[in-house]
């Protein structure tokens, strides 16, 4: 079936590299209509499953189709080799996708963006031997392919360390210098590679060193950011990889690849932007990792007193209250309460209390982290308020419960102009009648700023773990 | 000069790179921040699109050979799979639990 049926620029094509081409035009049509979908609530599921048909199309066409640049097909021993490795790829990828606990999510989400990275990494790595001295086109993209492939892959893995609680949060003053040298050397090295007149055999050595300091350049990155920063980061990360795949797109002049990859990164950078004004922080302060040095000064000033409240009188009072708003941040997600939680709210709603989760965007550590949560426990979706809706209301609420959340509350905010959060949009907890905040102990919030919050006459604290307290207080009221 | 050349040579790429960056921004804008999760985990296994590369590069492999690039691409493959369907399934699984949710 596969003749010739005509030619371009003076290459002849068959039926096939026709058929080859138009099904990557259908995939990549999948792709945006998928994504359109995937965008609306009520279509969302089957957007998903869209994008999935379009890849998996992509897949299967390539596989019989595509042919080398002598026209000659797949053998048939490469179609099983590739076959048993997407088999292997497909077996764990299902299988960890189904078994994982809900919880864990984020750290899934950020493992598999890793090996997205890793795969366009290893085939920019493979196919820059290929490429030919002085095409400074092919050798850009390929090099373009390979770090930002490589630095999606290790920064990943990083950001997935961290969402596991295995890698801590490393901020050096120097470090943001040390970063900066290490881009230099990475953009400088790239450079030499790409105008360098040898032949790309030759120039493996500077490839593979190229690769490592790409993968060191990620693990820099990644690892001073902490706190309200993830989300960005995990965006801009997953932008990167999509990117990356884009690159490698133009390795093979491949247009389902370049649209696939482009299209991801385009929607992964409105995503970190989105985040970047929930802060109010601008991209750069939080790749260069600013958070946590300027407020030392607020932080001396009189701090007031603390007072903590009874399980017995948290009790009647979230009994007595008409309108309460629960505010979950990421010492939520840390101690595993969302289902204590969601106890909490259902046992209070049967006394006629109304009882609505107020969800701040960049709470948690991914976009969109709570909201996972919180569905995952069953909370009713109508339950969650985003912050820009419940703040008008805040005034008439009885009861602010802020539950392992410290920055997104923090009123400093709006008064305290030498603060690093000065100006970031908050939940407007301190304008509730009665505020109770379940906290481990007295440690600042990740950014590292005195919250005044605490000391407000209004507040009552509740220390100890989340999850035991909650269910105290969930005991306590069912003993009144 | 060598811009334009490089242009020239690209400008059919170049022409998807810029307008899927509008459709990318276009798509996604209002997206509710419920979605947000899932939007980027469904945005992630598309990016694993890179699996094209990977079945083009073991595809046509020598395998008459053992080479450590063999190795490397089988791999990328997996790891192309990896991302493309773990970042579905788990994507539809997050995406049923909310559906569940809504009655």
């Amino acid at each position: 079936m596969d003749k010739v049926i005509g030619i371009l620029n003076g290459m002849e094509f068959t039926i096939g590299d026709s058929l080859l081409e138009l099904s990557y035009l259908i995939a990549a049509l999948l792709f945006v209509y998928g994504l359109k979908l995937l965008s609306h609530p009520a279509t969302a599921r089957t957007g998903n499953l869209w994008a999935a048909g379009g890849m998996g199309l992509a897949m299967i066409t390539t596989l019989l189709l595509h042919k080398d640049a002598n026209g000659a097909g797949i053998p048939l021993t490469n179609v099983w080799i590739v076959m048993a490795a997407i088999g292997v790829g497909s077996a764990i990828g299902w299988m960890v996708a189904r078994k994982i606990k809900m919880t864990a999510m984020p750290q899934l989400v950020s493992i598999y963006n890793a090996t997205g990275g890793a795969a366009s990494m290893l085939v920019a790595l493979l196919e820059y031997p290929n490429a030919i001295a002085g095409d400074v086109g092919s050798i850009l993209v390929t090099i373009l392919g390979l770090v930002i492939g490589a630095v999606a892959f290790s920064g990943s893995m990083i950001a997935f360390g961290k969402l596991d609680g295995r890698v801590g949060d490393i901020m050096k003053p120097f470090m943001t210098y040390l970063n900066l040298v290490i881009l230099i050397v990475t953009i400088a090295l790239s450079v030499y590679i790409i105008i360098s007149p040898n032949q790309p055999t030759e120039m493996v050595w500077a490839i593979y060193a190229l690769l490592a300091i790409s993968l060191v350049y990620g693990v820099m990155f990644v690892m001073p950011i902490g706190g309200a920063d993830m989300p960005v980061v995990i965006s801009l990360l997953n932008s990167l990889t999509g990117i990356a795949a884009a690159m490698a797109g133009f390795i093979y002049s491949n247009q389902a690849m370049i649209l696939g990859g482009i299209l991801v990164g385009a929607a992964g950078m409105i995503l970190t932007m989105l985040m970047c004004k929930a802060m109010n922080r601008s991209l750069i302060s939080v790749i260069l990792g600013s958070f946590g040095g300027g407020g030392a000064a607020a932080a001396g000033g009189d701090q007031g007193t603390v007072k903590e409240i009874q399980l017995s009188d948290a009790a009647v009072l979230l009994s007595y209250s008409q309108k309460i708003v629960i505010i979950p941040g990421y010492g939520l997600a840390v101690a595993q309460a969302q289902h204590i939680a969601h106890e909490l709210d259902m046992l209070l709603e049967g006394k006629g209390v109304d009882v609505k989760y107020a969800i701040h965007p960049v709470a948690g550590r991914m976009p969109g982290h709570m909201n996972v949560l919180l569905a995952e426990a069953d909370v009713p979706y109508e339950n969650l308020v985003e912050m820009d809706d419940i703040n008008p209301d805040m005034p008439n609420v009885d009861v602010a419960i802020v539950i392992g959340a410290n920055d997104v509350v923090n009123p400093a905010a709006y008064d305290d102009p030498s603060s690093p959060i000065y100006g970031m949009p908050i939940i407007d907890a301190h304008l509730a009648k009665n505020i109770i905040i379940m906290k481990r102990g007295m440690g600042k919030g990740y950014a590292g700023i005195e919250n005044f919050l605490f000391f407000n006459d209004k507040t009552r604290m509740l220390f100890g773990d989340a999850k035991s307290s909650i269910s105290k207080l969930v005991n306590e009221i069912k003993s009144m | 000069m060598e811009v334009l050349k490089f242009f020239f040579e690209y400008k059919e790429a170049i022409f998807i790179i810029a307008l899927s960056i509008f459709v990318g921004i276009e798509v996604i804008s209002n997206v509710p921040a419920v979605l947000h999760t899932p939007l980027m985990s469904g945005a992630n296994a598309i990016s694993g699109v890179i699996i094209i590369g990977g079945i083009i590069l073991v595809g046509h492999a020598d395998l008459t050979t053992f080479s450590l690039s063999l190795v490397l691409g089988i791999f990328a493959l997996i790891f192309g799979t990896l991302n493309v369907v773990g970042g579905f399934a788990v994507t539809d699984r997050m995406l049923e639990m909310f559906k569940k949710k809504k009655k």
